[in-house]
């Protein structure tokens, strides 16, 4: 029983970790883009959520309404106006722009909101949580956890059963003959930066609600949701919840041994994966 | 055109006269304590200490495709190694430098072999883990001062010399030393038979495999080495700072990301890149450096901007254009006869 409770808590923070993630191997999956700057996007939602909090009263989740088109309408933007032009068979101007924007998003978010922590007031829902045999859960993260699951589900329906998830997998096998058929690639890309920045602003959201947040954290974030994906297995977004679930209950169950074991065991969970099963737990596409 | 009027060399008439003013400006800069102010002499040795860095990184992404953002661990490893061995150890400083070396290219060789097994972008995330998990497991050691860190006791420093003016020279000697020992160590590396093998990975690793070269081996062999210099100089840089904590010791910012930069707007896979880039960044840095977050908004647009629309950075605008070379890697053909163009 000592052991059910933070195995039960890491399983619900996993949910968050694989929203991280989410993003991060869908944009890997159309694109072959590791993107050093999504953790720095997640903030950067975190503190559009802020604004749009205190400008209108609205509840944070509500806020998503504003938030979620936001984040898609900068992906678009960022993947037409920018990172398409990085796109080759050189892996090393996708990484660097990536890396660049990174620096200039995080500044910027010092610019405009200082360093001080921040945090979205969702009111109860912070602290209202269930009694299930003999563990308690919070509502936010078992709602955390149910919106990560429909997020996956979501991206999976939109990729096999969608146009817009066979333009995906067309430009994702082979881009010039998808060109071919008549899909613009750039345009596809963008698209496909758009939805993931939409997942994007979901994570943001819910991690400002769960914690505090400041401009410096975007690194820690990408750091996460690259190591569900790692442990995961690339291109299988369930494969990815899954690692999410895994890192989250190394980082409580280390948290429980010492708390400043926390954020440490996850890291060794994940060298652990990797140094046995290099491709990940349920690999699909070979990096 | 016969085939006695060619003659292949490596040197040309630009880098010798280069080679010369460098001989030139080292025994000016050797001889900065008697002419330059304190101030000057420590922003030198910081920039000698960049320079260092930059170059080695440049050795791993811009030749071996080794695309790290971790090279934070191995310079808060340095560091760190200074203090232990100095504090707890009873160790010389100087001692304890070339020990921090060693030491981190012994703690390299599980890491590359654990983290190789990545490919391209997932690799460069794979270091910054690498890095994270020096920070935290650092921030444990309550000897060396945990999550606060601590500072180098007075009796250490004084080991190093008595009197400050003297330390102050000796660190900056110490800094040049490190920034020349690295950059001709990494010339005459890429002028060696594993350079070649290394540029030729560099330019199309399937026809280098095919050739016989092994990659992983080569690959590998760059990053120990790179690792041990970068905890040498990482060692320096907290000799000069004389304090270290988790957080400085492990800075993405400080010994990653300025780093990339610098090697983006000089010129990355060449060596003289990376001293142009050392060049401007702490130009920009001296000018800008009151703007605060707005100089490092600055820094990275110039560097997308860099990366974008002259990939080869400044130096390889330059070589473009005047065809010059200043550290000879290649051979060129020449003529030795009656026709001047080649």
């Amino acid at each position: 029983m000592e052991w059910l409770n933070p195995i039960v808590q890491g399983t619900l923070l996993g949910g968050l970790y694989a929203l991280f993630a989410a993003g991060l191997s869908l944009i890997f999956g159309v694109m072959r883009l590791v993107n050093i700057a999504h953790g720095d996007l997640i903030v950067l939602a975190a503190y559009l959520g802020l604004t749009v909090t205190t400008a209108t009263g609205m509840h944070p989740m509500a806020a998503l309404v504003i938030v979620v088109p936001a984040m898609a309408l900068i992906g678009y933007a960022l993947q037409r106006g920018l990172l398409n032009q990085t796109l080759g068979d050189d892996i090393l101007p996708p990484l660097l722009v990536t890396f660049g924007v990174s620096v200039i998003i995080q500044n910027g978010l010092l610019e405009v909101y200082t360093a001080d922590p921040q945090t979205l007031n969702a009111g109860a829902l912070e602290t209202a949580s269930v009694a299930v045999g003999g563990v308690t859960l919070g509502i936010l993260p078992l709602l955390t956890f149910g919106i990560a699951i429909a997020v996956i589900w979501g991206l999976q329906w939109t990729f096999y059963h969608t146009s817009l998830g066979r333009a995906f997998r067309a430009v994702s096998d082979n881009q010039d003959i998808a060109q071919l058929m008549g899909l613009n690639r750039r345009h596809i890309f963008g698209l496909a930066m758009a939805l993931a920045l939409g997942v994007t602003a979901v994570a943001g959201i819910l991690l400002g609600i769960r914690t505090s947040f400041d401009p410096s954290i975007g690194g820690g974030r990408l750091i996460f949701g690259f190591e569900a994906v790692i442990i995961g297995g690339l291109g299988n977004l369930w494969g990815t919840l899954i690692g999410g679930v895994i890192l989250g209950v190394a980082q409580t169950i280390g948290a429980k041994i010492d708390p400043g074991w926390q954020v440490l065991a996850g890291h060794i969970a994940f060298l652990v994966i990797l140094a046995v099963r290099p491709n990940g737990l349920f690999p699909r596409v070979s990096g | 055109m016969n085939l006695q009027d060619c003659s292949v060399s490596r040197s040309s008439k630009a880098a010798r006269v280069a080679a010369i003013l460098a001989a030139v400006g080292l025994l000016v800069l050797i001889a900065a304590p008697w002419w330059a102010g304190r101030a000057d002499m420590r922003l030198m040795g910081e920039l000698f200490l960049y320079l260092s860095l930059a170059t080695l990184w440049n050795l791993m992404a811009g030749y071996a495709g080794l695309v790290s953002v971790g090279q934070q661990a191995y310079v808060g490893f340095g560091g760190y190694m200074l203090f232990a061995l100095t504090m707890l150890g009873g160790l010389n400083p100087l001692v304890a430098i070339a020990a921090a070396g060693a030491l981190g290219a012994l703690i390299s060789i599980p890491v590359a072999v654990l983290i190789f097994r990545l490919r391209g972008a997932y690799f460069a995330i794979g270091t910054w883990v690498i890095a994270e998990v020096f920070r935290l497991s650092f921030a444990q050691i309550s000897a060396l001062g945990g999550g606060s860190g601590s500072s180098l006791p007075v009796a250490i420093v004084k080991s190093l010399a008595s009197g400050r003016a003297m330390r102050e020279a000796l660190s900056y000697w110490l800094a040049l030393g490190a920034a020349v020992l690295v950059v001709t160590a990494v010339y005459f590396f890429l002028r060696s038979r594993q350079g070649l093998a290394l540029t030729a990975i560099r330019d199309n690793e399937l026809a280098a495999g095919s050739l016989g070269i092994d990659i992983w081996r080569t690959k590998f062999i760059v990053y120990v080495v790179t690792s041990a210099f970068t905890a040498m100089i990482g060692a320096l840089i907290f000799l000069q700072k004389l304090r270290i904590s988790p957080d400085a010791a492990f800075s993405v910012n400080d010994w990653t990301a300025f780093v990339i930069f610098i090697v983006v707007i000089g010129g990355i896979g060449t060596i003289e890149g990376p001293i142009i880039g050392t060049l401007v960044f702490f130009a920009l840095r001296e000018t800008l450096a009151d703007l605060g977050t707005t100089y490092l908004i600055v820094l990275g647009v110039v560097a997308i901007v860099v990366m974008l629309k002259a990939p080869k950075g400044i130096w390889g605008v330059i070589r473009s254009r005047y065809d010059l070379q200043l550290f000879p890697l290649g051979y060129r053909v020449k003529h030795t006869g009656q026709s001047k163009e080649n």
